[in-house]
């Protein structure tokens, strides 16, 4: 925490605040001193820790008020009485995706006959490359034999999504229209976007029944924030004289939000969809952690096993599907409608539904005579799950190979992590806090350091602040780990244009992976270990970096740099005094969602084993502890705001002190 | 206000700021423009008083920030004015109910935009026919007259475009496509040719006046180009600050500037090509032979004046001589010597 805090004061802008940095600067001086007082043995111990006797019960507090609400008022009642609507949605998906026993008793519609309208579809938003993209993941998933937990997941997708997209796009409306609706919905957004997955599962289950349905409503929650925003950033966007026009052309109030702002809003709340959709696919795959079946229960109990070739396959088609459904949305954005000569015949306007309708027709007719067609066997599928096993077992078992991540493994663990580690948990908690509000202070100024020392008194409050310490320590480490590699990457790739577009490419196409996935290759390469946890938070965190640091640089104004090559700058002094100044900002919001992404990962890696917040909070699942599962929550949350506020209000001024676009 | 008068505003005022009503009734009458910038409020409209009469075509004129674009959409609504009153087809307009403006607007108006303000997602055609199609025309019906109305803008075969595959003056044929298709009385052209380049705003300018000679509308046109106020304006109304300077025929305005800002605004305009032979005539004077035409501009006349040897000549409208026109303050207009 401390050396965080110090690298980037220096960064901080130095004139003008000189009051906001010499009073940071006391205030690193008094946890220094108290730390130091600590270490003498000098300081008493309820100044070190809040002793136990001291923490409220929150927890207790907690149950009471969700019983009140769940029995008392009968939330309870209501929500048992939506989980059978949602029930019946979901059963008829199930039953059209992979023959569940319910009505309408239609399905399995059969693979081939879903690959096929993938291609058209595919065809019709992007050409032949994404009709290739389309069709080969589901013939993928059908003859690497994972069809039917594929489906499972598809139709817990395909309920989730369309309803966290009317749910999103309704508030979004609300929001936009009523200032008052904006202003509570705010501060909700902001913590439901921090908001540990694990604390979305357990009311699922408690409100919503085990299963699929619980699955299905915490995935709709999770994925309705940015549709929320999409749409009320789109409404905000569209022209005044567009709706000047419509306003004019003698619109009502509702024929001006359906005919006018809807349509001009199509291209952000479109954006919106891309969004919903992976969301929902990267939460629909972590509800494994309350038992729905599907790809992520497979992918969680292969990995548990240390099956890797399995494990690989599914994270193959995980990433698959990922990149089909975001490939896909995202051309739909782009998508403008073409116009047909006149007298066109009716046909030919609509080629792409036609034949849509008629491949699905033709394959529904042929896969009832060919077997294969309509389903692939368990004797017959292509998986190579145990050769792929044993190829990585044995490659990992290389003598190189195993020296390489033993010796990293060493290296981080003893002589980096463990002491980082021992050395916050001996940081007394008051120092602690001040360190925080010291490195909120001297970034974002006065409110986000009054709010870091609300919200860390809050966590130390909670009686569970060594897991807390943890969980920041994993971040942090990891982090800074990512930042060391991302950003000399982002720098490396930002000098031509080619590997720009290269790097931004992976890391797009990163991005859309759920979250999961980083886990298989640091489980392959380092094992059930705490090492693997940093690593793959490390994955998963570097993205972000490495991309905005490329956004950043790219972005500086060309004349700039030219005024800079003109004014005789080495390229390394160009890098020092021009590029990367103005980049920081830009940067700096990378910075800021490689910690929101660690924040969220290091939940997702308590599944190796760790003894942070996100253990605890997974052991909460098993039970109906509501109270303590929404304390632990709500931690992570507030330690994951503090960064949140402080660093994007530092990228703020730092824009609008650089005249930057915002 | 006589029968004949569309719009009819008295003492508008537009205030842009937290409570503009309060701050308006506690202002001092005399509040400059930058006095009340300093009370933290913007006028946009500062007290004004102007009639439009039916068939006029009345050109509102001004820079940037002078409240030309705010004072035409407090004409039909689209801002509500601060104080005063706005009488269209003798309804007081900010009297009128939600549902009786949004007739007024269906009925009687038409506007055209700056920026076109197409819907995006709509074809031409569909563009067109919107206005219609918000009343609740039927299908068929507003087809037809959009396909008409097309046809009037000479935008025929381009129906099934989008607005995104045409340029820029073919969707601003559109946007006035889309304003004419209700068949409105009152017309409003906030700035329609400011976004294209000279070359189609001139092509634009003359089809406007074409169909301005077909239609005969009462018309609110608003530009910041004074050449293209002069050539089409019955009347100038010139603003700064969002108050009118001054609001006269083009001739006037040329002739005997209000304020020093029109006298500046007018100063490098060739006043030979805006003066008219009518503007001239007395009515005492009659002159002898042969009389010139009232509507022609000292401009067309530049060589019989040279040419002539007369003092006063002759002005006459329909054969009717009118008055006469001293030939030396007219070859003095033509040699810009004031």
């Amino acid at each position: 925490m401390a050396d965080v805090a110090n690298t980037l004061k220096d960064t901080a802008p130095a004139i003008g605040h000189w009051t906001r940095g010499k009073l940071a600067l006391v205030l690193v001086g008094l946890a220094i001193a108290l730390t130091i007082l600590h270490h003498l043995g000098l300081l008493q111990d309820v100044l070190f820790r809040i002793p136990e006797a001291m923490v409220p019960p929150f927890a207790l507090w907690l149950d009471a008020v969700f019983n009140f609400i769940k029995d008392d008022l009968g939330l309870l009642v209501f929500t048992r009485t939506l989980t059978e609507g949602l029930e019946w949605l979901l059963d008829v998906t199930a039953n059209l995706m992979f023959g569940k026993r319910r009505w309408p008793f239609l399905g399995p519609i059969p693979w081939t006959a879903v690959a096929a309208v993938a291609a058209v579809i595919g065809y019709y938003l992007g050409g032949w490359r994404m009709a290739a993209l389309g069709a080969g993941t589901f013939i993928w998933t059908a003859l690497i034999g994972q069809w039917k937990i594929a489906m499972e997941t598809m139709s817990v997708l395909m309920v989730a999504a369309p309803l966290a997209f009317f749910i999103g796009l309704g508030l979004g409306i609300l929001a936009w229209k009523y200032a008052v609706v904006n202003r509570a919905i705010k501060p909700i957004l902001s913590v439901l976007q921090t908001l540990p997955f694990f604390t979305y599962l357990l009311p699922a289950v408690i409100f919503f029944k085990v299963g699929p349905t619980a699955g299905a409503v915490a995935t709709t929650i999770y994925a309705i924030p940015p549709m929320i925003l999409m749409t009320t950033l789109g409404l905000q966007k569209v022209p005044s004289e567009v709706v000047e026009a419509g306003n004019m052309s003698g619109c009502t109030k509702w024929q001006l939000l359906r005919h006018v702002y809807l349509p001009s809003a199509r291209t952000e709340i479109l954006v919106g969809v891309n969004q919903v959709i992976m969301l929902c696919l990267a939460m629909v795959v972590l509800t494994a952690f309350i038992g729905m079946p599907g790809l992520g229960a497979k992918l969680l109990a292969m990995m548990g096993s240390f099956k890797l070739g399995r494990s690989f396959e599914i994270g193959v088609t995980i990433v698959l599907l990922a990149v089909t459904l975001d490939r896909m949305s995202k051309a739909w954005v782009v998508k403008q409608p073409e116009h047909f000569e006149r007298d066109t015949p009716w046909w030919r306007k609509h080629i792409t539904l036609l034949t849509g309708l008629a491949v699905f027709v033709f394959f529904c007719i042929t896969s009832q005579f060919v077997d294969v067609f309509a389903e692939i066997g368990r004797k017959q599928n292509f998986s190579q799950g145990k050769e792929i096993d044993t190829l990585i077992k044995q490659f990992l078992a290389l003598d190189p190979v195993q020296n390489t991540t033993g010796a990293i493994r060493y290296v981080l663990n003893v002589w980096i992590l463990n002491p980082f580690r021992d050395f916050l948990l001996s940081i007394p908690t008051p120092a602690f806090i001040l360190f925080v509000v010291a490195f909120a202070l001297a970034l974002g100024g006065k409110r986000p350091a009054i709010y870091g020392a609300i919200f860390f008194s809050l966590v130390a409050l909670s009686g569970w602040w060594d897991r807390s310490v943890i969980t920041l320590y994993s971040v942090i480490s990891a982090v800074t780990l990512a930042l060391l590699i991302g950003v000399p990457l982002g720098i490396a790739a930002a000098r031509s244009e080619r590997w720009s577009q290269r790097v931004l490419l992976a890391c797009d196409t990163a991005q859309t992976f759920p979250s999961f996935i980083y886990l298989i290759p640091a489980i392959m390469l380092f094992g059930i270990t705490a090492t693997s946890v940093v690593m793959s938070i490390l994955i998963f965190a570097m993205v972000p970096l490495t991309r905005y640091t490329i956004e950043g640089l790219r972005t500086v104004p060309p004349e700039m740099t030219e005024a800079a090559d003109m004014a005789g700058a080495t390229r390394m002094q160009k890098l020092w005094k021009v590029q990367l100044p103005l980049a920081l900002p830009t940067m700096a919001v990378g910075f800021n969602q490689a910690i929101m992404f660690a924040f969220f990962m290091v939940i997702i890696a308590a599944f190796i084993g760790t003894q942070d917040l996100g253990q605890e909070l997974q052991r909460t699942l098993a039970g109906t502890d509501l109270g303590k599962n929404f304390v632990l929550g709500i931690c992570v949350s507030l330690m994951a705001l503090t960064f949140d506020l402080t660093i994007m209000k530092w990228a703020a001024d730092q824009k609008k002190a650089l005249g930057l676009p915002e | 206000m006589t029968a004949d008068t569309v719009i009819s505003c008295k003492n508008v005022w537009k205030i842009f700021g937290p409570d503009p009503e309060k701050y308006l009734r506690s202002m001092p009458a005399d509040h400059s423009f930058d006095d009340i910038r300093a009370d933290g409020y913007i006028a946009g409209v500062k007290d004004v008083s102007i009639d439009v009469s039916r068939g006029e075509m009345l050109v509102i004129m001004g820079l940037s920030g002078s409240g030309k674009s705010t004072l035409v959409r407090c004409f039909s609504r689209l801002h509500d004015i601060t104080g005063g009153s706005i009488v269209v087809e003798g309804q007081d307009i900010m009297s009128l109910s939600e549902k009786e403006l949004i007739e007024l607007r269906r009925n009687k108006m038409g506007m055209v935009f700056q920026s076109f303000g197409l819907l995006p997602h709509r074809t031409v055609l569909e563009n067109v026919a919107f206005p219609l199609e918000m009343r609740g025309q039927d299908k068929h019906t507003r087809r037809e007259r959009a396909l008409e109305v097309v046809k009037l803008v000479g935008l025929e075969g381009r129906e099934e475009y989008f607005p995104r595959e045409l340029s820029g003056g073919q969707q601003q044929r559109v946007g006035i496509a889309r304003s004419l298709a209700i068949e409105p009385d009152i017309w409003f052209l906030d700035e329609p040719f400011s976004a294209l380049d000279p070359l189609i705003r001139r092509e634009m300018q003359d089809e406007f006046l074409r169909l301005q000679g077909l239609l005969g509308k009462t018309i609110v046109f608003i530009t910041h180009d004074f050449d293209e106020a002069l050539r089409l304006a019955d009347r100038i109304a010139i603003m700064k600050d969002g108050a009118v300077e001054q609001c006269d025929t083009p001739d006037q305005i040329v002739l005997n500037p209000a304020t020093e800002y029109v006298r500046k605004f007018t100063e490098e305009i060739d006043k030979a090509r805006v003066v008219h032979a009518g503007v001239l005539a007395q009515a005492n004077a009659s002159g002898e032979g042969e009389p010139v035409d009232a509507k022609a501009s000292v401009q067309d006349l530049a060589r019989l004046l040279v040419h002539d040897t007369r003092a006063v000549i002759p002005v006459a409208t329909g054969g009717r001589v009118i008055g006469g026109m001293d030939r030396a303050a007219a070859l003095d207009i033509l040699l810009e010597a004031s």
